[in-house]
């Protein structure tokens, strides 16, 4: 099976990110996240941050149907494909938004993988507003699919589930956890007993993140197979985390390019000079690697899904190392105001280095890829 | 491109083009080829390589896509087709590439409907060779500079000066000049001929690269002559004609005959191959992680290039028209570079071996390839060059100059 020329970007899709964009754009995504970080600025006496988000912009999002994009059409979603998904994560990328949104995705195509009742019905309450996020690392981060520190006995789970994104967004966890015959999948309700959300302390102000302490709490079986499925699923995360770095990617890169028409030193704008220049448009290299092998990795998954891991490692790894090439280079060339709290390109460099090695980064990837080749 | 994309004139067009080169390819040189055109001094080479163009031209696969008056075969979206199977196959290459890359679009763009329909058909069957006489000893990147002058006498001009880096000239009918007809005016006193390269005024004399190779040279105009009928554009237009040549040149323009070289696809599994191969400390190369990272992240850029080239022609999803490909030749360039030199790191104390070593691998095809990747990043405007151009065309950044 081949992919089709245009990546499978038709007009529906073309349309959901197109109106999208236009609804992330009222949302003035940093502006209102801003009230959020005020006062927890020193790491040592400042506040703790609340787990930001915008409800009322959520329940837009919803009414848009843009949370169950790729859920099934028999679960209630529009039965999209990644390809969708894609578009909608390079958006939230671009405007660095702080959502449930992204959770939603990926667990979405977590449990597209997985083929039971239970998990369908996970996705039809996910397609009602449910806020889902997962749950599927150890304490060490490593990124095989049956690494986990949780437990399962008779449906209740034991253990400690590490880095879960946007934890305080959320009402239920898919958790994965050893069980005698391998990893499954459960899902946990967050609001229990037996249940503690330790909230972390991260760098990235566009999302929090916590480890979940589980301790007896009662979980329903979504799948047996739990590694086979977040196997499958992989490409998808991975490429949905690379559409997000490319968009991200895409907003440094204009920002800067706008700075270094606007500041002027030496007489001049500083775009002016090649020192400057030429690193931006660097910058615009990297980012249009990265975007092409995100929309080849997401049409693979749609309509090639044995080449699927490949182009995924592809897209993660170049987008990875991209959005550490952006940050750094946006903040290098603002100058000093690029390095305070007040500039917004701060917000993005921290959103783009906790990116890069979520779902796994450059090295990983390509390790994983020369496997392939 | 899949199957199902195509049209059934495209279908059966492709089908006949594999047939065709299939039974069509010629029995290699006695003497092995240079690695590019632009590396082509032996005589015999060019009658070869002139034979094989003529050869592929008859059958259809040059100009597919341009009208009869211009010596095209009037099919519709074939050449796209056509160049792609000649690239996939094992075949010589062009050796008219300037003609074909350069000279083709811009008579296309800018030329009278005369110039055309006397130029490009034999640019076409390989009969007439181009070169291009743009760079001067003072004038490399800040090409406009350039000093060589055009006087009007008559109805022809009289030209003076000399040209430099100019491939394939020893071999050359024709060339693309630039000169100046005007001392004052730097951009606007620029005017753009078409030269014959056999007349008593003009010399050529060869120039070695770093490698040994020739292939380029100097050209020395002494009150050569031009027809005015053979000036492309109006008098001081030249340099918005030379723009047009250099949007070919860096591969953003309109493809209209196929320019077969080594796809970097095709160096790639090449060089993964010498990885795999290549013993060393007790393991192969492939199997030391920090060299397998850096072949991967190569395997990576180039795969990006050929997806980078898919996104370019759709509207909604390139940035804009010139973005992607303005980036071609640059990141082209530069990673064909880097591959090259990772090459080198593959074969360790080997890559010191060279062309005629019993003992070099391949012939010292890497130490030659990787000498050559510099003519990439230097000439057709430098990569310096192209990022000015990226910079404040792309993104609007102030003018350099």
């Amino acid at each position: 099976m081949s992919q089709p020329k245009d990546f499978g970007f038709d007009e529906d899709v073309q349309m959901l990110k197109e109106s999208f964009a236009r609804f992330l754009d009222e949302q003035k995504t940093i502006e209102s996240l801003r009230p959020s970080i005020r006062g927890t600025e020193d790491p040592i006496h400042g506040a703790d941050r609340p787990a930001f988000y915008d409800e009322k912009a959520w329940q837009q999002c919803i009414e848009l149907g843009m949370h169950a994009v790729s859920i099934p059409e028999a679960q209630g979603g529009i039965g999209m494909g990644l390809v969708a998904a894609t578009a909608i994560a390079e958006e939230i990328g671009r405007y660095a938004w702080a959502s449930p949104l992204s959770n939603t995705l990926h667990a979405t195509f977590v449990l597209n993988q997985a083929d039971t009742a239970n998990a369908r019905a996970l996705l039809e309450d996910m397609a009602n507003g449910l806020r889902v996020a997962l749950g599927i690392y150890g304490e060490e981060g490593s990124l095989l699919p049956d690494s986990t520190d949780v437990v399962a006995d008779n449906h209740r789970l034991t253990g400690v589930s590490w880095y879960v994104q946007d934890a305080m967004k959320a009402q239920v966890l898919i958790v994965s956890a050893k069980t005698e015959q391998g990893v499954a999948l459960y899902r946990v309700d967050l609001a229990q007993a037996g249940v503690t959300i330790h909230r972390d302390r991260i760098v990235d102000l566009t999302r929090d993140q916590a480890h979940v302490e589980l301790v007896d709490a009662p979980a329903s079986l979504l799948t047996a197979g739990g590694s086979e499925c977040l196997e499958a699923a992989a490409p998808a995360l991975a490429t949905l985390m690379a559409a997000d770095l490319a968009g991200a990617g895409e907003w440094q890169l204009q920002a800067t390019s706008e700075y270094a028409k606007v500041r002027q030193q030496f007489d001049r704008p500083i775009g002016f000079f090649q020192a400057v220049k030429h690193p931006i448009v660097n910058m615009m290299i990297q980012v249009d690697e990265a975007r092409s092998l995100v929309y080849n990795a997401a049409a693979a998954f749609d309509f090639d899904r044995d080449d699927a891991p490949r182009c995924a490692h592809l897209a993660k790894s170049s987008a990875s190392d991209m959005g550490a090439f952006n940050a750094r280079n946006s903040t290098q060339l603002h100058g000093g105001i690029g390095f305070t709290w007040e500039a917004d390109v701060q917000i993005y460099h921290k959103r783009q280095i906790h990116s890069e090695f979520l779902f796994g980064d450059g090295t990983w990837h390509r390790t994983q890829l020369a496997e392939l080749l | 491109m899949s199957e199902r994309q195509l049209s059934q004139e495209q279908q059966e067009f492709r089908e006949f083009c594999q047939r065709w080169i299939e039974e069509n390819k010629p029995d290699p040189h006695p003497i092995p080829l240079p690695q590019a055109a632009y590396e082509v001094t032996d005589p015999t080479h060019l009658t070869y390589l002139q034979d094989w163009q003529a050869k592929c031209y008859e059958a259809g696969l040059i100009a597919c896509d341009l009208p009869k008056i211009y010596g095209g075969h009037e099919m519709t979206d074939c050449q796209a087709i056509a160049s792609a199977e000649v690239r996939k196959a094992d075949v010589p290459y062009f050796i008219n590439w300037i003609g074909l890359g350069m000279a083709v679009p811009t008579l296309l763009e800018c030329g009278s409907e005369e110039q055309k329909a006397r130029f490009l058909p034999p640019i076409f069957s390989g009969e007439e060779i181009w070169c291009q006489g743009f760079s001067e000893p003072g004038a490399g990147s800040d090409l406009a500079s350039l000093q060589t002058s055009a006087v009007k006498e008559g109805d022809q001009w009289v030209i003076n000066g000399s040209k430099v880096w100019t491939s394939l000239g020893h071999f050359a009918q024709f060339m693309l000049l630039l000169a100046r007809h005007d001392k004052t005016d730097k951009y606007g006193g620029i005017t753009y001929f078409l030269a014959d390269m056999n007349q008593p005024g003009v010399t050529v004399k060869p120039i070695h690269k770093m490698t040994g190779e020739s292939g380029f040279n100097e050209v020395f105009l002494d009150n050569a002559t031009v027809p005015d009928a053979w000036r492309v554009g109006n008098v001081g237009d030249g340099w918005k004609v030379a723009m047009a040549t250099l949007t070919s040149e860096r591969g953003a323009g309109v493809g209209v005959g196929a320019v077969a070289t080594e796809s970097p696809t095709i160096t790639m599994a090449q060089v993964i191959e010498l990885a795999k191969t290549t013993r060393r400390n007790g393991r192969t190369v492939w199997d030391d992680p920090v060299w397998r990272d850096r072949l991967v992240k190569l395997y990576e850029r180039i795969e990006a290039a050929v997806q980078n080239s898919r996104r370019a022609k759709l509207k909604h999803l390139n940035g804009g028209a010139m973005r992607i490909p303005l980036q071609g030749k640059l990141v082209g360039s530069e990673v064909g570079q880097e591959l090259h030199h990772t090459a080198l790191g593959i074969l360790g104390l080997k890559s010191a071996l060279y062309v005629r070593d019993p003992h070099a691998a391949n012939d010292g095809k890497w130490p030659l390839g990787y000498m050559n990747t510099y003519t990439g990043t230097i000439s057709g405007g430098s990569s310096e060059i192209q990022r000015n151009i990226l910079g404040e065309r792309v993104l609007g950044l102030p003018k350099t100059k």
